[in-house]
């Protein structure tokens, strides 16, 4: 294969990482997530009409009439199948259920089936967004610390700015299209992370050889030589994992459709970010020949 | 790294077999023995509910402070401590004395003490004792209010266990979540509303008279009734009788009336008490009362002496069952909250398993078919291996016994794009190997060999995030970081062993031909 001068658009691409970077970070701190039950608290149904005529306006009615607060419905996938949300801080009735459903057949008949109820608690929503952030947080220091045993502290400090970049665009593209946040999208995040450290690693692993091998090639052309050299392997791999992302993406069900689109950002991001971002930041932290011939002794 | 001993191919050989032997299990019956090792299927794809209970400590914390209040009040007295006030106010115990203050202070501290009942046994406090000029202040200390939740806790599942059982619900799951938590799995289960109402009942069940004048000895309380918030009835604060003297309950028809009843049993001190009572009572109504809600008052027409009674309300079959069901079981220590409830319908369970397999199919056949594009006959070799990977897989789940959550299949899915990984490795440095190296058996090897730190690294940071996964996510999210966690495993395994078996078979058997990769 001819060699690819990446280095070439690093300007660039920097700037452009950057940018999306703040602007995530900014949708975030304005606009912020929308947090689905599990980390908000409150009620979901999803139910399923076996009546074409019923409309979701039809449905927004009943449930509006019900005096129950911040109630929003929408269609989940289909044309039969809707979601509807509310809060239920007030409500003190443990019945508050089964009053829904009787309230739903008077309006519809049978024509209306449950076909999932979760009802989340204030105290359980809060544990819940605690132990997200803290697995999140856990995950990437545990990355951080396995990088700088395994390679020197300049490349931990690049593969968690990759980690951090990927994540950071990920929760902002979530924010920005106000998808929702719960419990799937942080085993997602979590996934998102180590498939980006292993792309960084495998680049990584290769650049570490090539300065063993090449003791007369500075690092900024080092790095070029490396991401060729692993070029194939990471498009490859990205390729099939993508395949398989979009496999569950397509055909996976309405309730894998936000994990799946997550990781598949999160695949794009990552492969992006170990080539224009854990890179990149070897050579700007003057990684050197001597950088590994200290750790060989 | 292409060499083979016999022995480690027989190995290899047999351990795939067992492993997948039971992956085949779950397909078919052997009976009850210890080959049978099914995947269990999450609440989310059999359908069934998740309730998680949360019990309400404050009353009972309150109750064992009104009871210790009335010991260091007795404990004052005998040890003529000169105290000039002492109450009880969110959940603090204030003592307050002018002269006495360090002696009291020194009383409290004595490990001896009876006023520390578990010292001796556990060298702790029951209290933790601040002092502010002349006032003492009293709170349980932590492990006094360990102590108290996690007996509370286990009278509290004993309770919760028998009433599910005696829905007779399909293999509930009931386990302790930390010190005042109980979580219930009820597979199958679409509809929980009527557990839902009978875990939310603590069923104290109280027989009380309803009072004839306002001077009652006891006191008086107004209650309402159960069905009528709008009905009440004064009654005695005198308790005749309580749950706790009943032994057995159920629903009855009473022929007389043609009322759905309930029909209960007291045991020997029960129906003593109960005996005395209404014969000293004839004429005089009693309320039946449960959780403080009264059921009903009948007017006592005759001594009831033979240990068994009759309660009658405004039933149906249905609501006496369950009252029946809730008085055998017993009342529940403290009342307990619903704090979490998730239940996917049987039907959303079997789309999702629908929709699982389904991009499982389509998301190996199509890494599959790219891989053969890819790599031509080592593309074979790799999906050989993917397809081991994947027995693997789900033969060990089945020997643990694993549960199967929607993100687990998506887990398994995921496994199979990121598997072809490490081969795809392996093949790009074997094809720079064999750029530089003409003996194809060195360039394969060395190929393996230079790939290894690589493929470990790189797995072992999607084993962590995995691991993290497993020990933070709760639910379905766990059923993934399983699959996932396992699926790397599986991988490295079929990578290191099938893949690099066929591999090396074909090389050394072709070794003087032309061989592209």
């Amino acid at each position: 294969m001819k060699e690819i001068y990446f280095n070439k658009f690093l300007k660039s691409f920097n700037i452009f990482s950057i940018v999306l970077i703040i602007i995530s970070i900014l949708f975030l701190v304005i606009k912020g997530l929308n947090y689905g039950v599990d980390f908000k608290g409150g009620a979901l149904i999803e139910i399923r009409s076996n009546d074409k005529n019923i409309s979701i306006s039809n449905i927004r009615d009943v449930f509006n009439k019900m005096s129950l607060e911040g109630v929003s419905v929408k269609s989940f996938g289909n044309e039969i199948d809707f979601i509807i949300k509310f809060q239920t801080d007030n409500l003190n009735s443990k019945t508050f259920i089964k009053e829904i459903k009787n309230n739903v057949e008077k309006s519809f008949g049978n024509s209306v089936d449950f076909r999932r109820v979760e009802n989340v608690g204030p105290k359980v929503s809060s544990e819940l967004l605690r132990s997200g952030i803290i697995a999140i947080g856990l995950s990437l220091f545990a990355m951080l610390v396995y990088i700088w045993v395994r390679f020197e502290w300049q490349f931990s400090v690049g593969a968690i700015y990759a980690i951090f970049h990927d994540v950071i665009i990920t929760l902002g593209i979530f924010s920005v299209l106000s998808l929702e946040i719960n419990l799937s999208i942080v085993a997602a995040i979590l996934t998102i992370v180590g498939y980006s450290m292993n792309d960084t690693v495998v680049i990584y692993d290769r650049v570490r050889d090539n300065l063993k091998r090449f003791a007369d090639i500075k690092i900024f052309d080092l790095t070029n030589i490396s991401i060729n050299e692993t070029l194939s392997r990471t498009i490859i791999t990205s390729i099939t994992t993508l395949l398989a992302l979009l496999s569950i993406f397509i055909f996976g069900g309405e309730i894998l459709k936000g994990f799946s689109l997550a990781m598949i950002l999160g695949v794009v991001f990552g492969t992006y970010s170990s080539i224009y971002i854990a890179c990149p930041i070897l050579v700007k932290l003057n990684v050197s020949q001597k950088t590994i011939v200290k750790e060989e002794k | 790294m292409l060499y083979f001993s016999k022995i480690k191919i027989i190995s290899i050989i047999l351990l795939t077999l067992i492993i997948s032997f039971f992956t085949f299990s779950n397909f078919f019956k052997f009976g009850e023995n210890d080959f049978q090792r099914n995947i269990n299927l999450g609440l989310d794809l059999q359908g069934g509910s998740y309730l998680l209970l949360e019990v309400d400590n404050k009353p009972i914390i309150n109750q064992k402070l009104q009871t210790k209040l009335i010991e260091i009040k007795k404990a004052v007295k005998e040890n003529n401590f000169i105290i000039t006030n002492i109450s009880l106010k969110d959940e603090i115990i204030v003592l307050e004395t002018n002269d006495d203050l360090e002696k009291v202070i020194k009383f409290f501290d004595d490990d001896k003490s009876e006023i520390n009942p578990y010292y001796p046994q556990f060298k702790s406090h029951q209290f933790d004792i601040t002092n502010i000029e002349n006032k003492i202040n009293l709170k349980f200390s932590e492990y006094g209010l360990v102590l108290i939740k996690n007996a509370t806790l286990d009278q509290a599942i004993e309770i919760v266990r028998r009433r599910v059982d005696d829905l007779g619900t399909n293999e509930p799951n009931i386990v302790k979540r930390g010190n005042d938590r109980i979580l219930v799995e009820l597979p199958g289960l679409d509809d929980p509303d009527r557990i839902k109402s009978l875990l939310g009942k603590t069923a104290n069940l109280t027989f009380q008279f309803v009072s004839q004048s306002i001077e009652e000895t006891f006191g008086n309380e107004k209650l309402v009734y159960e069905d009528n918030p709008d009905r009440s009835e004064t009654v005695s604060k005198r308790i005749i009788l309580s749950g706790e003297n009943l032994i057995d309950a159920k629903p009855s028809m009473n022929n007389q009336t043609n009322e759905t009843v309930v029909v209960f049993n007291l045991d020997r001190v029960g129906s003593k008490k109960f005996g005395k009572a209404t014969s000293k009572g004839v004429g005089r109504q009693l309320a039946i009362i449960l959780d403080n809600k009264i059921i009903s008052a009948p007017t006592i027409s005759e001594a009831i002496i033979g240990g068994s009674g009759q309660i009658t309300g405004d039933f149906t079959f249905q609501t006496a069952t369950d009252l029946a069901l809730l008085l055998r079981s017993g009342a529940l220590p403290a009342p307990l909250n619903i704090i979490e409830e998730r239940t996917v319908g049987p039907d959303l369970g079997k789309d999702s398993i629908k929709a699982g397999i389904l991009s499982l199919i389509i998301g190996f056949i199509l890494v599959v078919m790219f891989m053969i594009y890819k790599y031509k006959l080592f593309g074979l070799i790799a999906n050989l291996a993917l397809i081991t990977n994947l027995i693997l897989l789900i033969g060990i789940l089945s020997i643990f016994e694993a549960t199967l959550t929607l993100p687990g299949i998506a887990g398994i899915i995921l496994t199979v794009g990121m598997a072809v990984d490490a081969n795809v490795l392996i093949f790009e440095r074997i094809k720079e190997e064999i750029k530089i190296e003409k003996n194809k058996l060195v360039a394969f090897d060395s190929g393996y060999t230079k790939s290894r730190t690589t493929i470990l690294d790189a797995n072992i940071t999607t084993l962590i995030a995995a691991v993290i996964l497993f020990f933070m996510g709760s639910g379905p999210v766990k059923g993934f970081s399983v699959t996932l966690g396992v699926g790397i495993l599986t991988t490295l395994f079929t990578v290191y062993f099938i893949a690099r078996l066929f591999t090396s078979l074909y090389i050394i058997k072709n070794k003087n031909k032309e061989i592209r990769i």
